[in-house]
């Protein structure tokens, strides 16, 4: 039987440990709840801006955006979100296993990849993958700012504008609820082609000052929008995913102090046990 | 029964403001604009300043306040899709002032062109704001 004192000293520490995690998940629990409403306060934006997107597509603007021009695939680049800290379960690894499989796709094919990484991990692993990472944003901390990702994006779209990348997709983690996230890829520019609706008859906007500027200016914000998006939801399941993690983590730690105060328990009771027999064998030898 | 048009304003960060209203004036890059239902199709951004929406009925004007956007205009929709729209009544004007000496002094040391071209637009978003909280004051004692 291992020592009672090894044993105590284990549940001590096991303990200790418990704490902790108890903690990250109370938490993770109010920032979880803090990431939800800010999640569902970004969502009115982004439905407007499609919106107007998709009233676009319905007119006939005389002046085509190169984000909204099909071109041939020879160069692809990917938004990659994830978050800056580790301790959320799979989170960041089933996205970045999702992944690895495309890439491994566009290898075949011989397309070449560049990413933008948002977040530590996405740099921490793709910085060892092995990629080119042309752009990246860290440290954005609970309360992600339009601001901080501005200039992560745009070099990606400047990238596209001179013709260096041809395609430009956006992973992350969606949120479908507490328990579930889902690791998503979507095409960002060119701007997917499935919005076009029927057409009811023909018209276009008057633009002011004029179609190039304000598309310019328009669809530039509509991707910032969407990686703002992304960026928030991805949020949301970092501290869900945590919450859940430090849950699982909580309940191992009390399964096995459970288990070991029973070990302990039975050892100590041996050991009182065979002291009696000693003392009462030595007092009948006497 | 007056006419009326649907208006909403939104920013990256929340909703702003939904409802109708009989007229609607931003501050377009080309000029205020005013929007009345029943306006034609039109799309354009819109430089620091406030929005204005009169619900009409004899009810206040609302005063929103946005540092830049986008405008977009359907017959019986109006979209502000702005960059920070935040209820003008809730400027500080304190931080405002802040700001825009902040912008003056960087004005000043014009060491760099960027620089000087972020405080010009600092500036000017500064000078919106202190307009937009007056004219709220002007309203109130009126």
């Amino acid at each position: 039987m291992a020592g009672a004192k090894e044993i105590r000293t284990q549940i001590g520490s096991i303990k200790n440990t418990s704490k902790i995690t108890k903690a990250m998940e109370m938490v993770a629990a109010s920032k979880m709840r803090k990431a939800q409403n800010r999640m569902a306060a970004t969502r009115p934006y982004a439905e407007k801006m499609r919106k107007v997107i998709g009233h676009l597509f319905h007119a006939h603007p005389e002046y085509k955006h190169t984000f909204m021009i099909e071109r041939e695939v020879k160069r692809v680049g990917y938004i990659i979100v994830s978050s800056d800290r580790g301790l959320c379960g799979g989170l960041n690894n089933n996205l970045f296993r999702k992944l690895v499989k495309e890439l491994k796709e566009h290898r075949d094919a011989g397309t070449e990849v560049e990413f933008c990484t948002i977040g530590n991990k996405a740099l921490g692993f793709f910085g060892r993958f092995g990629g080119n990472i042309v752009s990246q944003a860290t440290h954005l901390g609970d309360m992600p700012h339009i601001e901080d990702l501005i200039g992560t994006v745009k070099v990606m779209l400047d990238a596209y504008a001179e013709g260096k990348i041809d395609r430009i997709y956006i992973a992350y983690n969606s949120f479908v609820n507490t328990m579930t996230q889902s690791p998503t890829f979507e095409q960002l520019v060119p701007i997917p082609s499935t919005m076009e609706e029927e057409l009811k008859h023909h018209w276009d906007y008057i633009y002011e000052p004029d179609s190039k500027e304000v598309l310019d200016n328009l669809l530039g914000r509509y991707v910032e929008s969407l990686v703002y998006q992304a960026v928030v939801e991805n949020g949301a399941c970092e501290q869900s995913a945590r919450m859940v993690a430090m849950k699982s983590a909580s309940d191992n730690a009390k399964n096995l102090i459970d288990e070991l105060q029973l070990i302990y328990n039975k050892a100590r009771q041996a050991a009182i046990t065979q002291e009696i027999s000693e003392i009462v064998g030595g007092a009948a030898a006497v | 029964m007056a006419m009326t048009i649907h208006v909403d304003i939104v920013s990256a960060e929340g909703e702003i403001f939904s409802g109708v209203a009989e007229m609607v004036y931003a501050p377009a890059v080309m000029g205020e604009v005013g929007i009345a239902p029943r306006h034609t199709p039109l799309v354009t951004q819109l430089k620091p300043g406030e929005v204005r929406v009169d619900t009409g009925s004899g009810k206040d004007i609302q005063h929103f306040y946005v540092s830049g956007g986008i405008l977009e205009i359907q017959p019986h929709v109006v979209t502000v899709l702005a960059d920070t729209a935040i209820r003008a009544a809730d400027l500080d004007e304190a931080a405002a002032q802040e700001a825009k000496r902040r912008a003056e002094e960087a004005m000043a040391d014009r060491s760099a062109e960027f620089e000087y071209a972020k405080a010009q637009s600092e500036l000017a978003e500064a000078v919106a704001q202190l307009r937009a909280i007056e004219r709220i004051r002007k309203g109130k004692r009126g």
